[in-house]
């Protein structure tokens, strides 16, 4: 394999995009409406007409499937966005400026990246009530430490930096060297983070749907399809398979492309 | 040795804090449990009469201090929806969940270091690439997910086993064991295949170094330099990753165990959020936040074990 050749890039890019651009054409058009029963016979195998086959209740699985990726990856961009924004911020200033809060907060993310999410997003839950908006809010919440590490380590390398020091020698302000130089500098280690969030997101919001604490029915969601389909494994194999393949796809498409991503840095 | 103890110290007063959240969590955050049991319409005189009998009309420190001292006399509390004790309630699925936990834990040691060794001694770099690539795959797909093929797979279409089927250990111990074969490997391969990943690179750095060349060029066998002098080094990373999988393992084992029908820790809880059963939602989660944070002192102490630079500095 050439030096200059990224396989994981070229791969992990390929597949993230074809099954984003797959869950885009789902939130805009869909072969029949995922939700409409008796699109076609119970439980018809894969053909033609229905590429996925149909459901329990005469659905489209193939339309079911497009949508319920488009509702994945919208709550995995605003899981990662929250915890991206609210991490960099937290982990610019502790490493930034140090002191007794920094030594505070960043214990605390070491507490809470301790914990399995899928645990942490289970007790937010169970106290919060179930629901799209509740599993945004709290898997948001449980990404910022991740985030907020990552940013934290790489600004306090650069704070030393000379050119820092220089900067700060001219006057220039705190806010100006934050936003103007640390910033630019964090596009690195963000790059492959932000990618590594978006394979987390997709797998909690899954484990959460999959048991019934994320985005409640009728509204399609992979996982809560393959909580559904189990009951039909022996009728229907296509159902979970069809729900479980999308799931993996997605994380597999991030994690080459995080990989990839992380490979060429070092490179 | 004083680091030790500084260690001991730290692990009880974390211990402590995330009991005392916990507890302040599930007591602030719900709503009134004595609206929530006898519905709206009680009667003010019969929900303060329930308060009592629950004792949640005492001050919030005086329970905390009750509740913390019963659990750690083995008193879990009650459940508010069954009246009885969460300590009964959990007995025997502590067990099963337990089991799950140590046999996926097993398999994943068995399948992670072989195949890491494997993974890190391979030369040609298309091999390289495919092993990789095989390895991201096994990472990405939900163990969950992975439950439900072997269920279609193994289950209905090779009949290796009958999905559903669960037996007991108290009934028989080793047909427990076995039916928890896949479940467990479902929980294992994903993980395993992260610890691969991670013994792989690690292996890959510690060959780089200057002891290996030197090694070598004494004329050590590759075979001698990989097990005897790279494995040891490469291998504390991992060990630090393996011990912390514990925790990982345990909550993963809530979900397979919806899938498998195995009646563990995990279902008790599940069907405790959803009926609002606090207690019994405090207790599980206590245990199981006890266990995590058990689990990453053990993976330091065994850090600074393996590791002489860590121990003696």
């Amino acid at each position: 394999m050439g030096k200059r050749t990224n396989l994981f890039l070229l791969l992990g890019g390929g597949l993230t995009a074809l099954m984003v651009g797959l869950a885009l054409l789902g939130t805009f058009w869909t072969p029949y409406s995922p939700t409409a029963m008796g699109a076609g016979e119970k439980f018809a195998p894969p053909s033609l007409a229905h590429l996925l086959g149909t459901d329990n209740f005469g659905r489209d699985v193939f339309s079911r499937v497009l949508q319920g990726m488009g509702a994945s990856l919208l709550i995995a961009a605003c899981v990662v966005a929250i915890g991206c924004l609210a991490g960099t911020l937290v982990g610019c200033l502790c490493g930034y400026f140090g002191g007794p809060a920094d030594y505070l907060l960043t214990r605390l993310c070491d507490a809470v990246t301790a914990f399995p999410s899928v645990l942490l997003a289970l007790v937010i839950v169970s106290l919060a009530g179930r629901g799209t908006a509740q599993i945004v809010v709290a898997l948001g919440i449980l990404f910022i430490p991740s985030f907020a590490r990552l940013v934290r380590g790489e600004t306090a390398r650069h704070r030393q930096a000379n050119y820092i020091q220089s900067a700060r020698l001219m006057g220039v302000s705190h806010g100006r060297i934050l936003t103007a130089h640390i910033l630019p500098n964090l596009w690195g280690v963000l790059g492959p983070g932000v990618v590594i969030g978006f394979n987390n997101a997709v797998l909690s919001e899954a484990s959460m749907s999959f048991l019934g604490l994320g985005v409640q029915p009728p509204f399609p969601s992979l996982g809560s399809m393959l909580s559904d389909s189990q009951t039909y494994l022996q009728r229907a194999p296509w159902y979970a398979l069809s729900a479980g393949m999308a799931i993996a796809l997605l994380i597999l498409g991030f994690s080459l492309l995080a990989e990839g991503l992380q490979r060429r840095r070092r490179a | 040795m004083k680091s030790l103890l500084k260690k001991c110290a730290a692990l009880i007063i974390t211990l402590f804090l995330v009991s005392a959240l916990a507890f302040l969590a599930f007591s602030l955050i719900p709503a009134d449990p004595a609206t929530s049991l006898l519905g709206s319409e009680a009667t003010p005189e019969a929900k303060a009469a329930l308060r009592a009998e629950l004792g949640l009309d005492r001050p919030l420190l005086v329970r905390y201090w009750e509740w913390l001292t019963g659990f750690l006399r083995g008193d879990l509390g009650n459940s508010y929806l069954y009246r009885m004790g969460v300590g009964e309630m959990l007995a025997g699925k502590l067990t099963v969940t337990a089991l799950l936990t140590a046999e996926s834990f097993l398999f994943t040691l068995l399948l992670a270091l072989p195949l890491g060794i494997l993974a890190g001694s391979v030369k040609n770099p298309w091999l390289d690439a495919a092993c990789t690539v095989l390895d991201q795959a096994a990472m990405s797909v939900p163990p969950f997910f992975l439950g439900i093929l072997a269920c279609y797979v193994l289950g209905y279409g090779l009949r290796l086993f009958v999905p559903g089927a669960y037996v007991s250990p108290e009934e028989d111990l080793w047909g427990c064991l076995g039916y928890l074969v896949f479940p467990a490997l479902s929980i294992a391969i994903p993980r395993a295949a992260m610890a691969v990943k991670l013994l792989r690179s690690s292996i890959l750095t510690e060959l780089g170094r200057d002891y290996v060349r030197t090694a070598r060029s004494r004329g050590a066998s590759e075979r001698d330099i990989l097990l005897r002098q790279v494995l040891r080094n490469a291998i504390l990373p991992v060990i630090t990753f393996l011990a912390v999988s514990l925790a990982e393992i345990m909550t993963m084992s809530i979900l397979i165990e919806q899938v498998f029908s195995i009646p563990g820790v995990g279902r008790l809880l599940l069907s405790s959020i959803s009926n609002r059963d606090y207690p019994v939602v405090l207790a599980i989660v206590t245990l199981l936040s006890a266990w995590i944070v058990a689990v990453n002192f053990l993976a330091d102490l065994l850090t600074r074990l393996a590791d002489p630079r860590v121990r003696l500095g």
